[in-house]
């Protein structure tokens, strides 16, 4: 893992460096999070209200769900555009061992994703109190490992994509049919049974089930099932990359 | 005569049904530059990625510097330098950024700094990839090819799309390279590029080697007919350049005479002639064949087409 931490460093400064991106990753669940939060103050200030609890627990696990899917896609396109550009190539005829050269790119969102939680939490820090600081804790380390496992999926359909021009469409057909069917904004006991099965076939639906037990104050023990099943498809999804992973 | 540093024995390779190599074998010396030359899609760029350990190739054998490439994985890429076609790098990626980062991961490296000197990049040390012009991107992946002081270098098609100054500074950099003795691999379609630059070439065609020697030896075999024209309004002239050695034909037009013949000899004995006979002659010049002649004899026809 020679050259890790330096190619992680560049990485985080070349993305740090595009306007764009910075703002699609970092502003957006932060400005999507805060305009909600606004708009639904008056209504949630009745305790138990839909509004209120809405804001109390939905929309942070909302929010964090939206920021793992949103560093999936950037991860995604950001692999298609340095295959075609031969970025991918080019590094790989250095000494840098090739698992170096994508989990660089993994650090990265994760680091971002990270970041996107901190700023989300400070600025909602108006329209709900966690618990604790060990939710606080729990939540964070839930949605990175969560969006860790996620990113696997990311390098699947890198390995799939055939230009960059097509990333970010595919990323979307992918993810949010699965954010749909994950329980986030309907129950999936209303699911037909069908459904109900493809529900569980997606990772998503664990890492909601995840983070919003988090997010009440669930001790991580309560979600060891939750847990296992995103990191076997983690590990699932991460070997068929290694195994279909195109360098160009 | 220096030992081959690079041993290429029957390779193939095959992508589907189209056959990209088909039964290439050579060696290159150690200190020499050699090109592997032909049209593109002639086989070229995959030959160089089977010695850059970038692919394997389907049968045959490749040693560079003693190692499979293809296995030997870190082993070999610390000791050899890469630049490969059409490459690019992050866009907002700075330039001393990443030679510093290239240095890195070496185990031992040349200093980055005295590189981008030598380069003409020490102005563009802060200037992100995207902004860089051709010839400053590919002096940029010179830089990126010798920071480990490799003992191979490989340049793949290293002066496509460069305007003709840009294309001679970068010849300049790559004798360079071998007067600090390293060995050069390079492809080009040029073939005057090929003709200046390469101690050796390959001439590669439907991925095959069709020919190597050097330069002056391929034409020497291939293309060994000199031309002379002269041009003159001496009426007896013609005469006396029919009957010279090794003259196959004379042919007027005008006043211009040309000359054609296989004598190595042939410009010596026409200018002799000229001065013994006291012909008047408002001007002579010669045309020696090319590469490109060589390659058009070979291949029937022109590396353009």
């Amino acid at each position: 893992m020679k050259g890790l931490w330096q190619l992680t460093w560049l990485e985080i400064k070349i993305f740090a460096r595009e306007p764009l991106g910075l703002f699609g990753t970092i502003a957006i669940p932060v400005v999507v999070f805060v305009v909600l939060g606004r708009l639904m103050r008056g209504a949630a200030a009745t305790p138990a209200s839909p509004e209120a609890m809405f804001l109390k627990t939905g929309l942070p696990v909302l929010a964090a769900i939206l920021m793992s899917i949103s560093a999936v896609v950037s991860l995604v396109t950001i692999i298609a555009i340095y295959r075609e550009g031969g970025i991918l190539k080019r590094l790989r005829a250095t000494p840098l061992h090739p698992a170096t050269i994508l989990t660089a790119h993994v650090l990265v969102k994760l680091l971002f994703t990270a970041l996107t939680l901190a700023l989300l939490l400070a600025a909602g820090r108006r329209f709900y109190a966690p618990d604790s600081a060990g939710t606080l804790l729990r939540f964070a380390a839930a949605l990175l490992f969560s969006t860790a496992g996620v990113l696997s999926i990311g390098f699947l359909i890198a390995s799939l994509v055939p230009t960059a021009r097509f990333a970010q469409p595919l990323a979307g057909f992918i993810f949010y049919p699965m954010m749909a069917l994950s329980g986030l904004f309907f129950p999936i006991a209303l699911l037909p049974p069908w459904l109900r099965v493809a529900s569980r076939v997606m990772p998503m639906t664990y890492a909601v089930s995840l983070l919003q037990g988090v997010w009440r104050g669930d001790p991580l023990s309560f979600h060891v099932w939750d847990i296992a099943a995103i990191a076997v498809f983690g590990a699932l999804f991460a070997a068929l990359a290694s195994r279909f992973f195109k360098w160009e | 005569m220096n030992e081959p540093v690079i041993h290429v024995s029957g390779i193939r390779k095959a992508y589907g049904p189209v056959v990209a190599v088909d039964d290439v074998s050579f060696e290159v010396r150690r200190g020499e530059i050699f090109g592997l030359v032909g049209p593109n899609g002639a086989g070229k760029t995959t030959t160089m990625e089977c010695l850059e350990g970038l692919r394997s190739p389907d049968r045959g054998h490749v040693s560079v510097l003693g190692l499979d490439p293809y296995r030997a994985g870190t082993a070999l890429k610390v000791k050899i330098g890469v630049q490969l076609q059409e490459a690019q790098l992050q866009k907002r990626l700075k330039v001393g950024e990443a030679v510093r980062f290239w240095a890195s991961i070496y185990p031992s490296t040349v200093d980055p700094e005295a590189l981008l000197d030598q380069l003409g990049l020490r102005e563009k040390r802060n200037a992100w990839f995207m902004t860089l012009s051709g010839g400053q991107k590919q002096r940029l992946f010179i830089a990126l090819a010798l920071i480990n002081d490799p003992e191979v270098v490989f340049l793949d098609e290293l002066t496509t799309g460069l305007d003709p100054q840009a294309r001679r500074a970068i010849w300049e950099l790559v004798r360079g390279i071998r007067e600090r003795g390293k060995t050069v691999v390079l492809t080009t379609h040029l073939m005057e590029e090929a003709e200046r630059l390469c101690d050796r070439v390959a001439i590669i065609e439907h991925g095959r080697l069709i020919d190597m020697d050097t330069p002056r030896g391929l034409v020497a075999r291939h293309c060994p007919e000199r031309m002379v024209v002269v041009a003159t309004a001496d009426a007896s002239a013609r005469e006396r350049f029919l009957v010279l050695p090794g003259v196959d034909s004379v042919d007027a037009d005008g006043a211009s005479m040309t000359i054609r013949g296989r004598n190595p000899g042939l410009v010596t004995d026409v200018i002799q002639c000229v001065s013994r006979h006291g012909i008047t002659v408002t001007d002579f010049h010669t045309t020696l064949p090319t590469l490109e002649d060589v390659f058009l004899r070979l291949t029937g026809h022109s590396i353009r087409d």
